[in-house]
């Protein structure tokens, strides 16, 4: 995701949704609605995971940072887990996720969580077309643009303090260069 | 041969940090012997010109604490970092923004309408603020500014080392120079503590659950607390599994659960998301409601999770603020 924004071919911005789907349930119920020739809106990008329970809130807030508009996590359904409980440590990180990204200024529709099983491709067609219409209405988030515009500050104070210091000195606020948390964790 | 130098120097923090110089107590006596101090504001005099006239890496190292939120400080880090071999964060503030990191939930307006005009200890009919120019009796003092955003030092300079903690107990601050003196420094990039969670050396170890399954959470002013009793394991929010070691447990000797002030382990990128992650998922209740009860217990995640983390955690700062 190296561009902020996903644009359509007429130019207009469409959203970019990062799924998280586990294995046994909700990525297999996509593959029933790919199999069934269902359409659905292709602003998804599915990450197969083999538990909901595999979701580390790290994963969802980085897709946010990296320039994701929205995150949806499918699972099974309460007592279908494959791994028994997995789903339900999912739910309960999920309601604190949820908490803390509307802490920090993201809309907590952006992130929503789905139990789908194995026979519901007709449900995964909703809920994906669904959550498209709803990051559309909330329009980009743009994180990615906002670290570079908050990184101007510094960015300025560099440029004047190589000035000040001479041509002496020029190459060293280029060896110095500063690690921003959006390049240090690649 | 001279001496090695070294310098000190404070941006955004409390003063904590400089104490634990001198918390080294009589070894700060063999430090001081074997190094010229060339820069240390909140003991000795030295200009800021006096740094400007030495060359390029001419100072060992310089052992910075605090976060970086003004003009000013920012200058000085990178006047600093070239006139350094290393460049070392020393404390929570430089190595994770610490708790002036907090700030990243607002805007500079709002901090500075609260702290000049709002804040209930305030007396300022005029509205006065601090000017970054002023004309005084023919003179034009200048003000540094503060930034929009609270940072790590990392985030402003290249840094060599870390020193964690809030402040770094005594005992790391010896290994830290020690390591330096004698040149048996780790990877650049290290984080001079041992690379494992506090768990590993907390007195209480032996008390924690290995299925922790919380009912409630409680916060340590509302129970009378067992003072041997592994913290988690008697439903108070503790720091400690997503934290390094490295501090011997100062705070939960104390009687008081870990905050998170050594940062997170290397595995680690977001702190507070770890722990918010392995804390929330062991929960009893399975229903919406009922975890939605529990969770009630931690009335101010951020605060809590990211007490020291937010300048350095994967959003760094909320992401719907304006800068101007």
């Amino acid at each position: 995701m190296s561009d902020s924004t996903t644009k359509t071919p007429d130019g207009n911005w469409t959203p970019r949704i990062v799924a998280f789907f586990c294995n046994w349930c909700t990525y297999t119920a996509a593959d029933l609605a790919g199999v069934s020739r269902m359409k659905y809106a292709s602003n998804i990008r599915v990450i197969r995971l083999m538990c909901s329970g595999r979701v580390d809130p790290q994963f969802v807030v980085d897709a946010f940072a990296k320039g994701a508009d929205g995150v949806l996590i499918g699972g099974c359904h309460p007592n279908d887990c494959h791994y028994v409980e997995g789903n339900y440590k999912c739910l309960r990180r999920y309601q604190m996720l949820k908490r803390m990204i509307a802490d920090m200024g993201i809309e907590p529709d952006r992130l929503r969580l789905e139990w789908i099983s194995a026979a519901e491709g007709e449900k995964v067609r909703r809920v994906v077309n669904e959550m498209v219409e709803t990051v559309k209405q909330l329009g980009p988030l743009g994180i990615p643009a906002k670290f570079e515009q908050w990184d101007k500050e510094i960015d300025a104070l560099a440029e004047h303090v190589a000035a000040s210091e001479g041509a002496g000195a020029a190459g060293s606020s280029g060896q110095n260069k500063p690690q921003t948390a959006h390049t240090a964790h690649v | 041969m001279s001496k090695p130098k070294v310098a000190f120097y404070w941006c955004a923090s409390c003063g904590g940090c400089e104490e634990t110089v001198v918390d080294l107590a009589e070894d700060i006596l063999g430090v001081v012997e074997k190094v010229d101090i060339v820069l240390w504001p909140v003991a000795m005099d030295f200009k800021y010109k006096d740094v400007e006239a030495m060359p390029d890496k001419s100072i060992l190292a310089t052992l910075l604490n605090g976060a970086i939120r003004s003009t000013e400080q920012e200058e000085m880090a990178r006047l600093l970092r070239r006139k350094s071999q290393y460049m070392i964060a020393y404390g929570a503030c430089a190595h994770l923004g610490g708790i002036p990191g907090l700030a990243n939930q607002f805007t500079r307006e709002h901090i500075l309408k609260f702290n000049y005009e709002d804040g209930p200890a305030m007396a300022n009919e005029k509205k006065t603020r601090p000017q970054l120019v002023t004309e005084e009796n023919g003179r034009t003092p200048r003000l540094p500014a503060l930034t929009n955003v609270v940072r790590s030092l990392d985030q402003v300079v290249e840094v060599d080392y870390y020193v964690p903690g809030c402040p770094p107990t005594p005992k790391i601050t010896r290994a830290a120079v020690t390591a330096l003196l004698e040149n048996r420094l780790p990877p650049k990039g290290s984080v001079i503590a041992p690379d494992i969670a506090l768990c590993n050396e907390c007195p209480r170890k032996a008390t924690k659950p290995a299925n922790i399954s919380f009912r409630e959470f409680k916060r340590p002013h509302q129970a009378i607390m067992d003072p041997e009793k592994c913290f988690l394991a008697q439903g108070v929010v503790c720091m400690g599994p997503s934290t390094r070691s490295g501090c011997e447990a100062a705070c939960i000797s104390g009687g008081m659960p870990c905050t998170g002030c050594f940062g997170p382990t290397s595995r680690v990128h977001d702190q507070g998301l770890k722990i918010m992650s392995s804390l929330c998922s062991n929960l009893e209740p399975k229903d919406e409601q009922g975890i939605s009860a529990v969770l009630q217990g931690i009335p101010d995640p951020i605060g809590t999770f990211y007490r020291y983390g937010l300048a350095k955690s994967l959003l760094r700062r909320k992401v719907n603020l304006p800068t101007d």
